[in-house]
Order: structure tokens, then sequence, then C-alpha cells
């Protein structure tokens, strides 16, 4: 009875493991299909658009937190009859990972993450006539690298913004402008430092080394040689022990360490500081004299959409007057239609937020993904790639 | 008689269903297969093929600019898991967690099962089994979020601790100890209150007429007998510290071997599932250890 037994077990066995890999098989058949440009199922003409967009409903978004607010998207459901469904993205591999399950119609895209999304082919180009708000945009944030391709836009611009320094001013002077707070392996504020948790955050040891070491001879932050590569490591690595609080992505608890005091000293959005200030935590945040990170963000369509022509009405409304208006003011940054700067409640906020001060941003170096061959200037090889960041990454955090 | 036969009432049918209850009387082979194929099958396809699915993509690699798994065939992942410190490192942390975990939640489960299986009334030992059943109630991340608040500065143990000098370090590895040794408390005390009910009378009678105290009695008659059900309890603790990386993540800015994956996933996916097959690996011998020491039977 008990070798009957046993033998049948074996035999579930077996077949559950050929039914394993055959489930296997069909997995790994299945992702050949490439951006070909056409979105399937999407209008030919705006009234079409908004007639089909009617039947869809809805629109899936992943987000930056803070991107789809009840108070713009609310507006948008009412005008187009689409429902706005979002998820946060807590960092821009994150953000790639959930465009890839193929559950979303589009995403706030940041640099690092809209350059690997158009080589996957996971996003699609636009056709900007069905987009009638993309000709307000400043031209300066149009067609770049991280939003473009072959001369074709894939997706719309929807602001830019810095990485800041961000302290609390009971604690730290108030007019503390230097990285080398975070920095310093003998800081006063070290065990309380809050710290970016994403292999991107590289890029702002080397901002820093860039300014107070130029002997290293760094240029891009994002585009390091290997020598450049260590020395950021190195200095994240001594820096590792002295933080108090990694964050990843994850607003909420960025914001409560500073509200307890368990985090004092930090890098933050601005979007952060917008809740801090809200809440009455006395903070403040600065672009300091070195320069920082920053994003310029596009929202672009998933290559597979469901609901392609809700995403349309969508990006042409997040670059409305009105919607730029409220998008820019409550995460913090500065709108890419400048008509929008007509509409904000604080009626100085394009300029407090250097929307048309292009000198401004020349320090601000927008996120991008590393490559071998230094972001197409060199032969491949002579930089440090994503994956090397992303293991370096785990190395430092211990 | 008044009952009819079903023969009569529709011949065909009922001949049909009596040859195949024959048919499968004859052949219990058949009828254990069909009665088993519906779980069996979920638990291989569901369970093991996943796990199966797991191995496939620790040995692939991915493509160093987008990231997307490549199907080429490679031991890398899991020759980076043996030459690069971080993984050891933090391999060694999270086990040593597990086990100062464990280990805390048996002393603290001990004198409360006991209490409740041998010294409380019946109704007192039903309102302690609600009691410490009630926290499994609560979602897992309430109350992760809610040990943050209370770790925090200026939270419950500082307000508590402050006025006697001490300065507790709350988000660290100690705090996370505190988490965990409260999140699986329960797990260790419901098996450990089970293995001391089935403890018989007559054994710590016997032991005091040989003129046991009974201090001697617990060491060498309740302690013995129970030792298995710790060991089943502690499979829990054990293997849930491993695994967790929501509270590491909210508590301490140290990596953990669940964090880790969590963090590498998508970019390394198969780099992760490689990493995953190290607490796979440690369950694995704990379990064989913990079947040596009976704690099957005590489950």
């Amino acid at each position: 009875m008990r070798e009957q037994r046993r033998r049948i077990g074996l035999r579930a066995g077996l077949l559950g493991l050929v039914a394993a890999l055959a489930v296997v098989a069909a997995g790994c058949g299945g992702d050949d299909g490439e951006g070909s440009g056409a979105i399937e199922g999407l209008g030919g003409s705006i009234e079409e658009i908004q007639e089909m967009a009617r039947d869809e409903g809805q629109v899936n978004l992943v987000i930056w937190s803070g991107y789809a607010d009840k108070s713009w998207a609310d507006t948008f459901t009412q005008q187009t009859g689409c429902t706005v469904n979002t998820k946060n993205g807590a960092s821009s591999d994150d953000m790639i990972d959930l465009l890839a399950t193929g559950e979303y119609d589009g995403v706030s895209a940041s640099g690092n993450a809209s350059v690997r999304l158009m080589e996957r082919g996971d996003v699609a180009p636009v056709d900007t006539e069905l987009i009638p708000n993309y000709a307000d945009v400043q031209e300066g944030i149009k067609n770049q690298f991280y939003n473009s391709r072959d001369g074709e836009p894939y997706g719309v611009p929807h602001g830019r913004g810095p990485n800041l320094l961000v302290f609390r001013t009971d604690v730290v002077p108030e007019e503390t402008n230097s990285w080398n707070v975070i920095w310093d392996a003998s800081g006063p504020y070290n065990g309380k430092l809050s710290i970016y948790d994403d292999s991107i955050f590289i890029a702002d040891a080397a901002v820093y080394l860039k300014a107070t070491q130029p002997d290293l001879g760094i240029e891009d932050p994002y585009q390091l040689t290997q020598e450049q590569f260590d020395a950021s490591v190195a200095l994240l690595k001594e820096q590792a022990p002295n933080v108090g609080e990694y964050w990843p992505g994850d607003v909420a608890k960025q914001v409560q360490s500073f509200k307890s005091g368990d985090s004092v000293v930090g890098t933050t959005w601005p979007y952060q500081v917008n809740l801090l200030t809200a809440d009455k935590v006395p903070v403040k945040a600065v672009k300091p004299k070195e320069g920082t990170t920053g994003w310029s963000d596009t929202w672009m369509i998933y290559s597979e959409a469901a609901n392609p022509n809700c995403m349309y009405l969508w990006m042409n409304y997040i670059i409305s007057p009105e919607a730029q208006a409220k998008v820019a003011e409550f995460f913090g940054e500065a709108p890419v239609n400048t008509k929008a700067c007509e509409l904000t409640e604080n009626s100085s906020h394009c300029s407090d937020y250097h929307a048309e001060d292009e000198a401004w941003w020349n320090d601000v170096y927008y996120w991008t993904t590393p490559t071998g061959d230094c972001g197409g200037t060199e032969d491949d090889g002579t930089c440090v790639t994503q994956e090397d960041w992303k293991a370096a990454w785990t190395e430092i955090r211990g | 008689m008044s009952t009819v036969d079903p023969e009569l009432a529709s011949p065909v049918e009922a001949g049909l269903a009596r040859r195949f209850s024959t048919f499968l009387h004859r052949h219990p082979r058949l009828r254990l297969a069909g009665l088993l194929a519906g779980p069996v099958g979920w638990l291989v396809i569901a369970y093991l093929g996943s796990l199966f699915i797991l191995l496939l993509s620790s040995l692939w690699r991915t493509n160093p600019f987008t990231a997307e798994v490549v199907h080429e065939w490679t031991l890398d992942n899991f020759r980076n898991l043996f030459e690069r410190d971080v993984f050891r490192n933090v391999t060694w942390r999270t086990v040593k967690m597990a086990g100062l975990v464990t280990l805390a939640d048996a002393v603290l489960a001990f004198p409360i099962a006991y209490y409740m299986a041998r010294v409380a009334s019946r109704r007192t030992r039903n309102i302690l089994v609600v009691a410490v059943l009630m926290p499994l109630w609560a979602s897992y991340l309430v109350k992760a979020y809610a040990w943050r608040t209370m770790l925090a500065n200026g939270g419950v143990l500082d307000w508590a601790l402050g006025p006697f000098g001490i300065d507790f370090p709350g988000f660290s590895s100690v705090g996370l100890w505190l988490v965990f040794t409260y999140l699986w408390l329960p797990f260790m005390i419901l098996p450990v209150y089970a293995g001391l009910e089935r403890l018989p009378s007559s054994l710590l009678e016997a032991s005091a007429d040989l003129g046991a105290k009974s201090f001697r009695t617990f060491l060498r008659v309740t302690l013995p007998l129970v030792f298995p059900a710790v060991v089943a309890g502690s499979i829990f603790t054990f293997s849930l510290t491993l695994g967790d990386y929501i509270a590491p993540g909210l508590i301490t800015s140290e990596q953990y071997i669940g964090t880790v994956i969590y963090s590498i996933r998508g970019q390394a996916l198969p780099a992760a599932a490689a990493f995953t097959f190290v607490p796979i690996t440690i369950m694995l011998v704990y379990l064989l250890i913990a079947r040596r020491l009976r704690a099957f039977e005590a489950l």
C-alpha cells in the first residue's frame, strides 16, 4: 500500500512538471510584439476620439505620486467621460515594470524611464495633430532625446523640476546652501539623513563630485566612466551608515519622518515640501550651489493601450493651461505650457519655479538612463551601464 | 416498502450510473485520482509550477540597457550570490534576525501558553485564546505602520523610556526585532498551547509521586514533551521573518533578504529569482531539522 501510494505521488509529480513546463513555454512565446507606431482602436480625428472615449469610459495611468490629483482629474472625467484610475510608481524602474504588465494605458515617465520605454517598444509615438494643446508647449522642451525618437515625439511633456535639499529650519541653519550637509563624513546631522532609495541617486553623488573634485572630470552625472563611477559609489558607501532613512518613492514615509524629527535633512521632491509646509513643519528646500539632479517628465501612451482614446484626451488635457496651472502648483514644478502662468493661484508661481528662466536650469541634470556608450557620445563600453548602477545600489545599501 | 426502485423510475439512466459506480468501485486508483485531481493539480501547477518558473528565471540574464529579460542560459546570477559580499551579509543579517525573533517569541510564548493550557479556568482560557488570535484579525500593514509611529522620534517608546534617560533607537534593527517579535507571537503561542494541552496530567503527577520538585518536573518532563511544539511554532516565526520585506522597509534602513529581492525584482528579475533560492534552501534545511525533532507531529 505504501509503495503504491508513493508511485502515485511520483506520477502526479511528473505530470505536474510537464504541465508547468507547458505553462512556461506558453509564456515565453508571446512577447515578440514591437511597438510599430499606429495604435489599434484610436480614432482618426479629434471628434472621433472624443466619441470613442465615451465608450472606453476610463483611463489607467502609472504616475508619480501627486500627478493626477482629484482637483484636476475630476474635471477631466466631467469633460470626457473617462474615469481616471491611477497607480503610483515608486521609481522609474518601478514604472517600467508596471507599464510592462499591460494593465495601463499610459505613464508619466521621467527621462531614465522614457528612454528605456522607447527602446523596449512599450510606448508608441504620438500624432500631435490629434493633441491640439501640444502647440502651446515650450519649444525648448519638445523633441528632446528623452521624449522623441528619430524626430517623432513620443508623448507630451508634463513639467520639470529639481530634486531639492530639504532641511528642518529648527535644526539646520537657514542659510544652508550646499550638499555637503549630507555628504560630510562627520556632519552634525548624520544618522538623521533622508535619502531617495534608488540607483539613480548615484547621480546625486556625481553632481557633488563634479563640483568638489574637478580632477575626476565628470561632465554628465549619468554617463560616468568606471573611475568616476567608483568615486561616486565610494562616497555613497561612506554616507550609508549616516542615513536615518531611505525613502523608496514613498512620499508619506518621508513626510512622517520629517514631521517627527527622525529625519532633519535630505533629498526631496517639491511635492513633499508642499505637504510639509501645509502641515506647518518648519522646513526649507533649496537648490544647492553645486547644482542638482531633476526631471523633465513625459506622458507616454502604452503601445497596446486598451483605452487609447481616453489616453489621447488625457495627454491633451494635462497640457492645457488650466490643468498645467493646477499640476504645477500642486506638485511644485514648472509648467511646460506657459499659458498656465496666468492661471496659477499664486500669481508668481512661474517665476518662483523658473518656468521661463532657462539659465536657472543649466545646473539641473534631468534624470536619464546610463548607457555603455555614454548617451551615444563615446564607444560602447566607455561608460557604466544601468545594470551596473542597479547592482552597485544594492551594495551601497549593504 | 415505500422506497421506489430507481431502476424502475428511469431504467437507462440508473443503469449507467450504477455501472459507473461499479466501475469506480473496481478501480480504486482511478477513484482516488478523480478525487484528488483538483486539489493536487492546483498544488502542483500553481505552487510547484511557479517554483519551477522561478528556477528557470534565475538562469536567464537581462539586457543591460533596457533590463528586459533575455532568454539565454547563464549561472552568473548564482555565481554573484557567492562572489558578492552584499548577498552574504544580507543573508546572515536576516538569519540572525529570524533566529533572535524566534528565540524571543519562544520565551514569551511559553509562560502564556502554559498559563492558558494548565492553570487558567475554562472561561479565562477562552478569553485568552481570543485575545491571542485578535491581533491576527487586524491587517498586517496597520500593525506595521502603528509600530512605526510608536518607534518614531517622540513616539510612545520615547515617551515611556525618556524619563529613565534611555534614548531608544527606534528605527533600528532593535526596533525591527521588537516589531517582528510582536507580529509573529500568536504563531508561536498556538502550537505551544496545543502541545501543553495534550500533555497528560498523569505524567506530571507520576513525576511528583516519584519525588521530583516542580522545577525538576518542568525540566525533565514538561519541556522535553512540549519541545516539538515549540519547534513547530518556530517554523512559522522563522520563515515569516526570513521572507518579510514590508516591516524592514518601514522600520530600518538596513537591507534584508526580502527587501533586496523586492528592490531588484524589476530591473534584475533573474538575479532576484536566484536570491530567492537562498531563503528556500534555508527553510528546507530548517524543515528537515524540525522533522528530526518531531515537530511535524506537534503541528
